[in-house]
């Protein structure tokens, strides 16, 4: 999969596509539990947190982990259906556009409602 | 790892991966919902706080991230990097354990 023949398939995106966004939502997930955790003080201590995500910076930053949440579920959902259902049609090129313009939807509804 | 073990551990990872499918389209969809308005400690703690529906989701989906990550990190680090064997495994169950740990903690800061 990794060889550079491999690299103008689509199918080789999506594999990396799912693998950077899997990596980015690993590192995402210890700050954001982190995050939550300020509740345990009070919700004084989680507004205060939250009024520190309304930066520009960081909502650009939520929006980019919501995509990376979304294109890993819906790549993820695509690799799903390969191994357990068998599903090798020729349509892979039509159904990772699909993902991806699903994920792209998230991304776009989540940025809509919080900018 | 045996090769018996080696199967488990792809088993947990696309088990994990259907659990966490359920949860991920549940919490995209909350938190697309959520954020409207802006948010607030008072609207989430609200929705959470002392909500055993809340809690049961939450452990779920804790569970089935903290499994889904670490052998994920595993399988990229012996790929990408050649990084394999005992010391390996120790250390991805390690940084298993670790999310478990921290997202239990984030549970019962919300729930409790």
């Amino acid at each position: 999969m990794s060889s550079w023949r491999n690299r103008g398939h689509a199918g080789y995106w999506a594999f990396l596509v799912h693998r950077l966004s899997g990596l980015a939502l690993v590192v995402f997930l210890p700050a954001h539990f982190l995050a939550l955790s300020q509740a345990i003080r009070g919700a004084g201590e989680l507004d205060a947190f939250l009024a520190w995500t309304r930066a520009p910076a960081v909502v650009a930053s939520e929006i980019a982990i919501v995509f990376a949440l979304a294109v890993h579920l819906t790549g993820g959902l695509r690799l799903l259906f390969i191994e357990f259902v068998g599903w090798k049609s020729e349509a892979q090129k039509a159904l990772i556009a699909v993902a991806g313009g699903v994920a792209a939807f998230c991304a776009i509804a989540f940025a809509l409602n919080v900018v | 790892m045996s090769a018996r073990a080696e199967s488990r551990l792809w088993l947990a990872q696309r088990a994990s991966a259907a659990v966490l499918a359920l949860c991920v389209a549940m919490h995209l969809a909350t938190m697309i919902i959520a954020v409207r308005g802006g948010l607030t400690a008072a609207a989430i703690l609200g929705r959470t706080r002392g909500s055993a529906l809340w809690a049961a989701f939450y452990a779920l989906f804790v569970l089935a991230v903290a499994t889904h990550a670490s052998i994920g990190l595993r399988t990229i680090a012996a790929e990408w990097l050649g990084w394999r064997g005992r010391a390996a495994d120790g250390a991805f169950a390690g940084i298993g354990l670790a999310l478990a740990a921290l997202g239990a903690y984030a549970i019962v800061a919300v729930i409790r």
